[in-house]
């Protein structure tokens, strides 16, 4: 019996639509994924050098393409956007923003890879297949229209961040901050899947467009059980984006995790943390604005003076950039709570600098640590701008930015957080703000000192550094944008108003 | 009222996994203690799927099935990165995994 | 009490049987035996060599990680137990997705032997 006969006989399940272009920019990622463990698995011999590199990049830069192509069909006023795969994934400016930052993340930490790995005798597809894998979990969560899925995505995103951040396995430091990550970071996600459980008993539902909608018909005699899933979910979404008091974890693991690693985490992680982050809060539970922003407004009070006090105290540099990344959290924080599509915005812009930002200082970071990832202590930057003028400079220009002086696109951004803040009058917010990044500034000079204005005398000096053609790209990448994106912001600015994310209700 | 108890077995369930994640020194036990955290979810989703129509009911019990083989894969990487550390430190004892601080 | 729980009560008075059981029967057997140790009948073994050193010892293991395999791909399963059960109604396109599923799994598993992984070392 043929099985055409067979299955003939019964009545067929109606199969769900997959829009082929809307998802291809995931499918990519996880082909090339696949794609590099096939090679890896199939051949016996080495391929030529930085191939597993120019694969992973080449399928970011396909993403990126194919996520442009997309960006003409959402923010065409008369297609709009929409959703796909039964009502799992939505398609609008808001996914296709975050497909982009997330692919910009893969690509600039992959580039950084390239030469780490050979440098610490690591070489292999690993760490690439994982970090595309872990991109596609980011984006899954952005694109994310279902409780179930954003789940998925995050720990998609997760177990592969777990096994990168233990990668260089001969560093104690690294298998420490892979334990101290999984053990904290499984804690975190099972809060937030007892507070979507919690969210789904509220509302009979998991899907995004379900639950607003529910929230917007109806009025809940007890709030209990919404109000604990509001608060369990920012739990889980606090930690992946290193919000206090959440952020216990981030200064181990940025600092044991290889830098590369790190890179990717303070980037693409961070990134996919706040997509979902702010479709669920923001879109989703609009309605309950009133009960969740204080939660907000708190946890941003105390990311951004814990993130730029603790900052200041640290000796390793790595250190001080996770700690700066807390409080970097807590401005894109000061976004989110606005809860208002200025705000929305200005976190966006936020994000997208930042990504190129942070990569771009661990990208330095890569550089100067030397052979074994070793020499992260302020000592090591020590008179850089006389052994390597060119990249003291860079490493200036991304300080500066994460600064905030003007002419950088951290300025800007950190300007149009505080606007929006300003406008949602969270006037408290906004001083705060301004106040922690005053504070924070010193920390940044600080390094900056260090690397130009170090008298010779007595200080030996710190390791040879080499400059790889891969990491050279990235960071020339990453100057470039922040410096042309500070003084020309209007096309990002452009983008970032367009990306309001919407939630469309499962019939759509 | 058949919901709470379930939903009083989940609360129950969990708070024994909190605790043991937060009391335990032993790595595995701690990722035992995840599990359980994990379990008193699954036992809260199908309640509440009960509790609702069909459609409800299946969102929820799909959802539970996610869960089991997402722990199973969070638990193979947990028992892997349990290992790379006993293997170099023999313990397991989470309080001695303690290069950094600060 | 609901009927829900009134269900569950047949449950509970099997249990109480079977311990009242147990003590009964222990009970008598205490009651009618002769009791009159010495040090011999309460060694662990009445005959044979002692035990030396402490009883847990550490074995080695030389198969977690088909350990950790087995976990990982027999949890899958659950995912293809549904899907054998509606293989009728999801037609080719079930056949399709669950090709691309075990395809995955299978390129996993590849990996993992191409590693040596499966090697009894």
């Amino acid at each position: 019996m043929t099985a055409a006969l067979l299955f003939a006989q019964v009545e067929k399940v109606a199969t769900p639509k997959l829009d082929w272009a809307a998802t291809a920019p995931l499918l990519i990622l996880c082909g090339a994924a696949l794609l590099l463990l096939l090679i890896s698995s199939l051949t016996t011999s080495r391929p030529a050098r930085g191939t597993y590199a120019v694969i992973t990049v080449l399928a970011s830069a396909f993403a990126i393409g194919t996520a442009g192509v997309l960006w003409a069909r959402v923010t065409d006023a008369e297609r709009g956007a929409f959703t796909t795969a039964a009502g799992a994934l939505t398609v609008d400016g808001f996914s296709v923003f975050f497909i982009v930052v997330i692919s910009l993340g893969i690509a600039l930490s992959a580039l950084l890879a390239d030469d780490y790995l050979r440098r610490e005798n690591l070489d292999g597809p690993e760490l690439y297949v994982l970090m595309l894998l872990s991109g596609a979990g980011g984006i899954v969560m952005a694109m994310a229209n279902d409780l179930i899925v954003v789940f998925l995505g995050l720990e998609t995103l997760s177990i592969a961040l777990y096994v990168m951040a233990g990668f260089n396995r001969r560093r104690a430091e690294s298998r420490e901050s892979a334990m101290k990550y999984f053990v904290l970071g499984a804690f975190s996600s099972a809060f937030l899947l007892y507070g979507i459980a919690f969210i789904y008993g509220a509302t009979g539902s998991t899907n995004l467009g379900d639950i607003a909608g529910f929230l917007n018909a109806n009025t809940l005699e007890h709030t209990g059980l919404l109000l604990g899933g509001f608060a369990l979910l920012l739990v889980g979404f606090g930690f992946k984006a290193s919000a206090v008091p959440f952020h216990v974890w981030t200064p181990d693991v940025y600092q044991g995790a290889p830098t590369p690693v790190t890179a990717f985490m303070a980037s693409a992680s961070k990134a996919a943390a706040f997509a979902a982050l702010l479709r669920v809060f923001v879109s989703t539970f609009a309605e309950y604005r009133l009960d969740w922003q204080p939660l907000i407004w708190g946890i941003a009070v105390l990311t951004l003076v814990v993130g730029s006090v603790l900052a200041i105290v640290q000796t390793d540099v790595k250190r001080m950039m996770a700690y700066s990344s807390i409080s970097h959290a807590g401005f894109i924080l000061v976004g989110v709570q606005a809860a208002t599509a200025q705000g929305v915005s200005a976190a966006l812009f936020y994000v997208l600098s930042y990504t190129f930002m942070i990569v771009g200082t661990f990208g330095v970071a890569t550089l100067v640590s030397g052979k074994g990832d070793e020499h992260h202590g302020l000592e090591a930057y020590r008179g850089l701008s006389r052994r390597r003028p060119g990249l003291a400079l860079t490493f200036t220009v991304f300080l500066l930015a994460q600064a905030g002086v003007p002419l950088t696109s951290g300025f800007l951004a950190k300007f149009y957080v505080i606007g929006a803040a300003v406008d949602a009058h969270s006037y408290a917010l906004a001083l705060i703000a301004m106040l922690s990044s005053v504070v924070s500034a010193f920390l940044y000079l600080r390094i900056v000192v260090a690397m130009y204005m170090t008298d010779e005398e007595g200080a030996e000096p710190g390791p040879r550094v080499r400059v790889p053609l891969g990491a050279g790209v990235a960071l020339g990448l990453a100057v470039a944008f922040t410096v042309v994106v500070g003084i020309l912001p209007q096309q990002v600015v452009h983008w970032a108003d367009r990306a309001i994310p919407v939630v469309l209700a499962s019939g759509r | 009222m058949l919901l709470n108890q379930f939903l009083l077995l989940g609360a129950v369930l969990f708070c024994i996994g909190v605790y043991g994640v937060l009391a335990r020194k032993n790595g595995v036990l701690v990722l035992m203690s995840i599990e359980l955290i994990l379990n008193s979810v699954n036992i809260n989703l199908v309640a509440f799927g009960m509790m609702g129509g069909d459609a409800a009911a299946i969102t929820g019990q799909v959802f539970a099935l996610f869960v089991i083989t997402v722990a199973a894969a969070e638990v193979g990487v947990g028992l892997a990165i349990v290992l790379l550390i006993y293997r170099n430190r023999t313990t397991v004892d989470l309080d001695e995994v303690d290069l950094m601080k600060g | 009490m609901s009927d829900f729980l009134q269900a569950y009560l047949t449950v509970a008075v099997f249990g109480g049987t079977a311990g009242l059981l147990i003590a009964g029967v222990l009970g008598l057997g205490r009651l009618i035996r002769p009791s009159r140790p010495n040090p011999d009948k309460l060694t662990t073994y009445e005959s044979g060599v002692d035990p030396v050193g402490s009883g847990f010892s550490q074995s080695q293991v030389r198969y977690y990680i088909f350990a950790l395999l087995f976990v990982l791909f027999d949890v899958e399963a659950v995912f293809i137990f549904p899907w054998a059960v509606g293989l009728e109604t999801y037609s080719y396109f079930g056949l399709v997705e669950m090709g691309i599923f075990v395809f995955i799994l299978v390129l996993g598993l590849v990996y993992a032997w191409r590693k040596g992984v499966l090697r009894w070392v």
